[in-house]
């Protein structure tokens, strides 16, 4: 997944605050800087899981406090999921 | 932090009540989203003008249910009204609360919102909380799987969902919460404002917006048994009208500004009038063959108030439209105030029943009669004699110094709420 994936699906799942700007630079802005609560983050993620038929632990969801941690995680998971299926 | 069992005049009593309780608080402030008029502007306009926003069903087909109108808010642009984030995360009557809410503020000229604030709060009404949302979701986990369903599901279908939301989108840190008596919520919510303010806060946005025109609300609406079937939307809602058949269920409602008086008084405010009395009651069980309790709200209001009977210039009638409760409303009223001796208005009959909107949107009815001198009216009713009201059915001019407005809530709430002009 792309940061420009995840944006998207955070704009679709949790909105977009009027101050903050998206198409910047945000790899390493905090989430929370671009307005992003734990929950919009939660719900991001529980789309993430439908659309790709992978489980995201809400643990690691949490503690990824910016968009790069996020995506190293989710794309770990997707990589394993992928492993597993190859298997 | 001062007890909330305390009497005003006890030792102990926290400074801000002991200021707060010298006067009556004051309404600084209105937001109206309503079925025939978005604003508090283009909705008294429409009321005085006598026009209804009862129609048939938009939200959604409701063309295979029994009762097929409702009223609906107009032209309510989502997207241009409420900040993008709180889109995925809100019912429609959370967005109509909070575009409400915002307009009173704004109108109220208050200070809030540049830092959590602990002495302003927010008390809100609720009949259902977000069902549309709600639905939607249910529908998802049942038709998808528990995977499906929003997080934020987690609050958007909750009764308190409203003031939660406004709370945190105006930075409101003081008390916040919601009443949840039905129809009689609108004014219950603002009596909670009330105590709120005799305990030291400086400033609550009160009052209810509320809606469920969705398949699940109208399901649970039409068990209710007081939902009218007829179809003609000038001939549907027709309270104390011998043809009257039930009500016809609206979205919308108001949010007010309460102020404690001496907060409003020094930051030079102006005030529509005063929250001058209160009471609720509940009513005897079903069956038992007692006196519902609606007539003791009035007398106890009123004495909360100080106001005499005479004093009242025109009652905002609760207007159930089933025959049995509007016997009971206006054996009430003529009771307290004797038989057609105070005008009595409706002008819910342009809007639908709006549950824990409805107390509310009359309250800001009122204390725009107090301004204006006229009463707004009571559309498509020919008022059966036999309840001996002076109905109003037509705006009249006539001046406003004291209004009482009423609201009974299904299962049994009533709630009497007597608001006055500001320095009475």
């Amino acid at each position: 997944m792309t940061l420009a994936e995840l944006t998207a699906l955070l704009r679709e799942c949790a909105g977009e605050d009027e101050g903050v700007d998206l198409d910047g630079d945000t790899l390493d802005t905090p989430l929370a800087e671009l307005k992003y609560d734990s929950l919009a983050v939660l719900q991001t993620a529980g789309r993430i899981e439908c659309d790709y038929g992978i489980r995201l632990s809400d643990d690691a969801v949490a503690e990824a406090h910016t968009p790069r941690l996020l995506l190293d995680f989710i794309n770990e998971s997707l990589a394993e999921s992928r492993a597993q299926a190859a298997a | 932090m001062t007890s909330a069992t305390a009497p005003r005049t006890a030792p102990g009593t926290a400074p801000g009540e002991r200021r707060a309780g010298t006067a009556a608080p004051v309404f600084t402030g209105i937001g109206v989203a309503a079925p025939n008029g978005l604003g508090t502007r283009d909705w008294w306009r429409a009321t005085l003008a006598g026009e209804s926003g009862i129609r048939p069903v938009s939200r959604f087909d409701a063309s295979g249910y029994p009762a097929t109108l409702a009223g609906e808010v107009p032209g309510f642009d989502a997207e241009a009204r409420i900040p993008n984030r709180l889109l995925p995360q809100t019912d429609h009557m959370t967005r109509l609360a909070l575009a409400a809410a915002e307009e009173a503020l704004a109108d109220s000229g208050a200070d809030v919102g540049q830092a959590p604030d602990l002495t302003a709060g927010v008390a809100t009404a609720a009949s259902a909380g977000g069902f549309e949302f709600g639905q939607r979701e249910l529908q998802a986990l049942w038709s998808k799987g528990g995977q499906y369903v929003s997080a934020y599901q987690s609050f958007a279908w909750f009764y308190a969902v409203n003031a939660g939301q406004i709370s945190i989108k105006h930075g409101l840190g003081g008390p916040s919460g919601v009443l949840v008596t039905e129809q009689a919520g609108g004014l219950d919510a603002v009596a909670q404002a009330r105590r709120h303010l005799r305990k030291g806060s400086r400033l609550i946005v009160t009052g209810g917006v509320d809606g469920a025109v969705c398949p699940w609300g109208w399901t649970a609406q039409l068990t209710g048994g007081r939902m009218t079937t007829v179809a003609d939307p000038a001939a549907a809602y027709l309270p104390f009208d011998a043809a009257a058949s039930g009500h016809v269920p609206g979205e919308g409602g108001a949010i007010l500004v309460l102020e404690a008086e001496a907060a409003a008084r020094e930051r030079g405010a102006r005030t529509y009038g005063a929250f001058a009395g209160y009471a609720a009651t509940f009513d005897p069980p079903p069956g038992s063959g007692g006196e519902p309790g609606l007539r003791r709200a009035i007398e106890l209001a009123l004495a909360d108030a100080g106001t005499a009977p005479q004093a009242v210039d025109v009652v905002f009638a609760d207007a159930a439209g089933v025959p049995s409760l509007d016997r009971a409303e206006a054996a009430a009223i003529r009771a307290v105030f004797g038989a057609r001796a105070v005008p009595v208005t409706a002008p819910k009959t342009m809007t639908g029943r709006l549950q824990a909107g409805a107390g509310s949107l009359d309250l800001a009815a009122a204390l725009l009669s107090i301004r204006d001198g006229v009463l707004p009216p009571t559309v498509n009713v020919r008022p059966d004699p036999g309840h001996g009201l002076d109905l109003v059915t037509s705006a009249r001019e006539h001046p406003v110094r004291t209004a009482l407005v009423l609201a009974r809530g299904q299962g049994g709430f009533n709630a009497a709420t007597v608001v006055t002009a500001a320095g009475s």
